[in-house]
């Protein structure tokens, strides 16, 4: 059965905790192990978090926007904005890469995201926005228990 | 839930202790509380022990990556201890346990800095 869920909320970093949490009790129904539902929560913070300091780094009225569907075993997350956008994706992915080394960014966001998740498909256009598109499949002994 | 930030003094060494959340919102608490205790005091080491952090992304990474920097420039050392194995998944990660000592809990790091308990 399909399930989908959609959050908007203001691109304040205050809201961080807000979506990964909301996002991880969403996912709750999957059943999923204590490891997997961390990694969630962890790449939900970290697109999130991208998206309020990268996406719109002159604070404002920005939203980010979070869809997440659930069906079988699998959990698809897409987490959007319509800020500022990138113009080199693949420089980006680059472990340690920052573009904000001032503000002690470590550079790992993408990189946990690419170990955590199945799989990582990013769409960025400058002044157009970001969208980061997250898939990861449930352990089936899990998911077979529900 | 927020961060949690203990501080003490012991002998020159900051002991950091994190109860809660460490992600992009709560690092800036963190190191504008640590790197002023460690100015005010004139401490040159510190410890940090995450045995109550229940969340932490790569801004935490981040955060304390700059500590090290920081207390680097001050000639000391950092260790970390009590580290959850998810958390230190992330350290494994970006390769931070090459440069930051770790330790299994507060007593062998504060041993390790110099401080006898």
């Amino acid at each position: 059965m399909r399930n989908i869920m959609k959050l908007a909320f203001s691109a304040i970093s205050e809201n961080e905790s807000f979506a990964r949490v909301t996002v991880g009790a969403f996912i709750a129904k999957l059943d999923p192990t204590m490891d997997e539902l961390t990694e969630i929560k962890t790449v939900v913070s970290e697109a999130v978090t991208n998206a309020i300091i990268h996406g719109y780094p002159n604070e404002g009225n920005g939203m980010v926007k979070i869809e997440a569907e659930l069906s079988d075993d699998t959990v698809r997350i897409l987490i959007e904005d319509e800020g500022v956008g990138m113009n080199n994706v693949e420089e980006a992915r680059q472990p340690l890469y920052t573009s904000k080394p001032e503000l002690e960014r470590s550079g790992m966001g993408f990189t946990i995201m690419e170990n955590f998740m199945d799989d990582v498909v990013i769409r960025s256009e400058p002044m157009v926005g970001t969208t980061v598109r997250l898939t990861k499949r449930l352990s089936k002994q899990k998911a077979m228990c529900n | 839930m927020s961060l949690l930030i203990d501080l003490e003094k012991k002998e020159n060494v900051l002991c950091v202790r994190l109860e809660g959340e460490l992600d992009h919102h709560t690092a800036k608490k963190l190191r504008e509380r640590v790197d002023q205790a460690m100015t005010e005091h004139h401490l040159t080491h510190m410890l940090l022990n995450l045995e109550q952090l229940t969340f932490m992304d790569s801004s935490g990474l981040g955060v304390i990556l700059g500590r090290y920097k920081f207390i680097q420039t001050l000639g000391g050392e950092m260790v970390v201890c009590s580290i959850s194995p998810q958390i230190k998944r992330l350290f494994d990660m970006s390769g931070l346990f090459k440069i930051i000592r770790l330790e299994t809990d507060e007593d062998r790091a504060l041993s390790m800095l110099g401080v006898a308990s």
